[in-house]
């Protein structure tokens, strides 16, 4: 099946995201690209496991101070439901449903904006009320690299469903941008798990000790 | 679309090359540029052997040598060996696997414009203040106390290299599972498309610790982060533990591919299948996986202690068993066979005594006890020279001269050819044995100078007089190219007459769609299987017709050019105000034309059946 092909709801088949060659290599690849991105936070977990609480004089903030549950568990809401609405996205997609899948990456947009918005108050809040910076200590480098590359991961994927949403918005779904939506909503779920680490490893367990 | 072989001007032919997405053009992109900082590393390396001639010596100053000494180490592995093994892993894998081209040509063009700028990146630095000083390993307890730029220039220019780099290894990875010709599985691939397999998932899961010790890096150094500084809670081991969980898989990305080179030439050159086909599929992978475990053999006196370092140690050792069995595969397919001593197999056949040498001083330095004596001295040095230059480079050497007719449709002259082997072989036992016995009599690695009278003055002068005899063979090795681009006798698809694998059964080199139809595989090498049942070539597997091509693009120089302009931006960014807007306009070069070929359709085009049946005479053969 050629990707420009004009399709309808009866001749749309099962996988739209993977009918052509293109289409399968780019749904490899992508996850071949995660497998990369998975050890590249692997390795800033592992750095800020060995930085936490490593700060140079004893008045200064650690884990325990800094971290609440409210707002983090807000985030965490956020961010699980968004990954939820993209799941909805996808299903629309696979039904020949462009309107629907729209409304839902919409959702999923505005909720990620939230999240983002959270995360820049958080930030805020630490350096404000805390003096926790970036440039305060191994503490706050390796607390701000770790969270600060999955927010800026979370800025990069709102970046790219938005065009992804304007670029098509005329011309509905086709199977050469169905695998698009596609490792765009995969991306959107990685980024899902990260977080669900970092509200584990950071917060949760920033404030038990 | 009718680019079949028209005659070009210059400005035309540069435009081809800066826009190409064809593997076999990006294969010489590869080969020119990693031939290039090849030489340049070359050059460092004769300053430092000539430097090291005498006692007391003062052809370069102490902060210089420290500079020529790190940009050799960083220039030879990552902008000379990974390049130019990528140059053959685009120009051969592709053929290989009965493929028209990799999965990703518009990556592919990408990965190298973004090695190619970060190469150029790191190497401006000898003419704006100086270059990286804290050896190729970069030490943060080192390179955090470097002055001026040097070390920025280490850091943004890898990062920028790194990223073209891995997007190479997700791209080979996929060509390899998804566009494979009809019959051709993965018990069938020749094994340098296994090594290059193996090697792109190495480079998968190595790479990214090396991206995020470079960030670390590139944080505290230019935007005040404190990884690295004890005195503000932070660590220098970190960076250790990253460099190293990324540089041993890096050694096995070196040398896998190298491995793969010489499994063809073995078979080739002795008329015979590979011996122990599957064990070699097997040790291959097994290496891959082992070289995950064993990257702190490279910190034994860092002070892990002894539980920590005897795993590793034993852990290292067991990479001697799949090793092992390589090498006695190798042996056995020359065993009976009909062999022939062309350039490509000497390589090969030297190749084996140097790197078993290599092999067992790794044995011995993976004895944590007795590293505490060989640790950072010339011992070291000998050891992975022998390992490199036995194993890589002497592989890059034969897949140049086995694989030129293939990428350029000229033969290099055999005679010539071993004129630079004999050249460069003794010139590299000349160097480096001696440099085992060198470290032994306590000579310290990385010094620049070292006094007479302690009995390391004849043996650091015979190191010398071999660094020169492998010069000549490289200055010989460029004669023969020359002579034979001016000669230019085209010769045909298979010109070592015994071709066992895809790429000899098409054209020297190949049309730009490379299979007018792709080839039917009937088992492991199947050119060889078909020549011995007496036909000419492949049978198709498909009947002719339209072949989809990706179109060429300018956009992955552009954005690796974004990224070049923004490291600048970076770099200087505390010395001067326009540091910030030139980050900004570098940045927003690389994601503005990221945008544009996210929203800009390309669906590519399709060269017609009918101008293929015009281009020639009964099809099957191309």
């Amino acid at each position: 099946m050629a990707a420009e092909q004009k399709m309808t709801y009866e001749t749309w088949p099962a996988s739209p995201e993977k009918q052509t060659l293109e289409a399968k290599n780019k749904f490899l690849g992508f996850w071949f690209f995660l497998g990369g991105e998975t050890v590249l936070f692997a390795s800033l977990f592992a750095t800020y496991l060995a930085l936490k609480d490593k700060v140079p004089s004893s008045d200064m903030a650690l884990a325990k101070d800094l971290f609440e549950i409210p707002l983090a568990f807000m985030m965490t809401m956020l961010l699980l439901t968004s990954s939820l609405t993209s799941v909805y996205a996808m299903y629309h997609m696979k039904n020949f449903n462009f309107k629907k899948m729209q409304l839902w990456l919409g959702i999923t947009v505005l909720l990620g904006l939230g999240f983002l918005g959270l995360e820049i108050y958080e930030f805020n809040h630490y350096v404000h009320e805390f003096h926790h910076s970036f440039t305060s200590s191994a503490f706050g480098s390796a607390f701000y690299t770790l969270v600060g590359f999955h927010g800026g991961h979370v800025a990069f994927g709102l970046l790219w469903i938005t065009t992804l949403m304007i670029r098509n918005s005329k011309r509905g779904l086709s199977l050469y941008n169905a695998p698009k939506f596609y490792v765009a909503s995969l991306y959107w779920h990685f980024i899902d798990v990260v977080w669900v680490f970092i509200f584990t490893v950071v917060y949760l367990m920033g404030m038990v000790g | 679309m009718s680019t079949l072989a028209q005659k070009k001007g210059f400005g035309a032919t540069l435009w081809d090359y800066l826009t190409t997405v064809d593997h076999k053009k990006i294969a010489i992109l590869y080969l020119i540029a990693g031939g290039f900082f090849f030489l340049l590393g070359g050059l460092e390396a004769m300053f430092i052997r000539i430097q090291l001639a005498v006692p007391n010596n003062d052809f370069v100053s102490a902060g210089l040598y420290n500079e020529i000494l790190t940009m050799h180490g960083t220039t030879m592995i990552f902008l000379a060996a990974m390049p130019l093994i990528f140059a053959f892993m685009n120009a051969v894998m592709p053929l290989q696997i009965g493929a028209r081209d990799v999965a990703f040509p518009f990556l592919n063009s990408l990965g190298f414009w973004l090695f190619f700028f970060g190469g150029v990146f790191l190497n401006l630095s000898w003419f704006l203040g100086g270059a990286p000083d804290a050896g190729w390993t970069s030490y943060a307890s080192l390179s955090i106390a470097s002055e001026g730029h040097g070390i920025d220039f280490y850091a943004l220019g890898l990062q920028i290299s790194g990223a073209g780099t891995l997007i190479g290894g997700i791209n080979f990875l996929v060509t390899i599972i998804n566009m494979r010709a009809p019959g051709m599985t993965y018990m069938r691939m020749p094994m340098f498309t296994w090594a290059t397999f193996v090697t792109s998932a190495l480079i998968l899961f190595a790479f990214p610790a090396l991206t995020v010790g470079l960030f670390l890096l590139i944080f505290d150094r230019m935007f005040g982060s404190n990884f690295f500084d004890p005195a503000m809670g932070g660590n220098t081991i970190i960076w250790e533990h990253f460099f190293w969980i990324f540089g041993h898989p890096e050694v096995y990305i070196l040398v896998l591919p190298a491995f793969g080179i010489f499994s063809e030439i073995f078979a080739i050159f002795s008329r015979k299948r590979l011996f122990g086909y599957s064990s070699m599929v097997f040790a291959t992978v097994l290496i891959g996986f082992l070289g995950f475990m064993v990257w702190a053999h490279h910190m034994f006196t860092t002070g892990m202690g002894p539980i920590a370092n005897a795993i590793f140690a034993v852990a290292t050792m067991a990479i001697a068993v799949p090793t092992g069995i390589k090498i006695f595969n190798w042996l056995f397919t020359m065993w009976g066979g009909s062999i022939t001593f062309t350039t490509p197999m000497l390589w090969a056949v030297a190749f084996i005594p140097s790197f078993v040498a290599g092999g067992v001083t790794g044995v011995m330095l993976a004895s944590a006890a007795q590293d505490y004596q060989y640790h950072d001295s010339y011992f070291v040095v000998a050891h992975f020279h022998y390992v490199i230059v036995g194993g890589v480079v002497f592989a890059l050497f034969a897949g140049a001269h086995l694989y030129w007719p293939k990428m350029f449709g000229t033969m290099l002259n055999e005679f010539l050819g071993k004129i630079t082997f004999v050249l460069f072989f003794i010139g590299f036992h000349l160097t480096f044995f001696i440099q085992h016995f060198l470290g032994l009599w306590g000579m310290p690695r990385r010094i620049f100078t070292f006094l007479p009278g302690q009995g390391l003055e004849t043996a650091n002068f015979v190191s010398t007089v071999g660094a020169f005899f492998m010069a000549a063979a490289v200055i010989v090795l460029l004669i023969n190219v020359v002579i034979t681009t001016v000669k230019n006798e085209k010769v045909g698809n298979d010109p070592w007459g015994d071709g066992r694998t895809l790429e000899w059964a098409i054209p020297s080199p190949p049309p730009f769609y490379n299979f007018k139809q792709l080839p039917l595989v009937r088992g492991l090498d199947a050119y060889w299987l078909e020549k011995m049942e007496g036909k000419q070539g492949m049978s198709p597997a498909e009947p002719l017709g339209d072949i989809h091509m990706p179109n060429n693009s300018f956009i992955p120089f552009v954005i690796s050019f974004g990224l070049f302009v923004a490291a600048f931006g970076a770099m200087y960014r505390a010395d001067y105000s326009w540091g910030i807007p030139v980050l900004i306009v570098g940045m927003l070069i690389t994601l503005g034309s990221m945008f544009v070929r996210s929203i800009k359709d390309d669906h590519g085009y399709h060269i017609h059946k009918e101008d293929l049946e015009d281009n020639n005479d009964k099809g099957v053969k191309a």
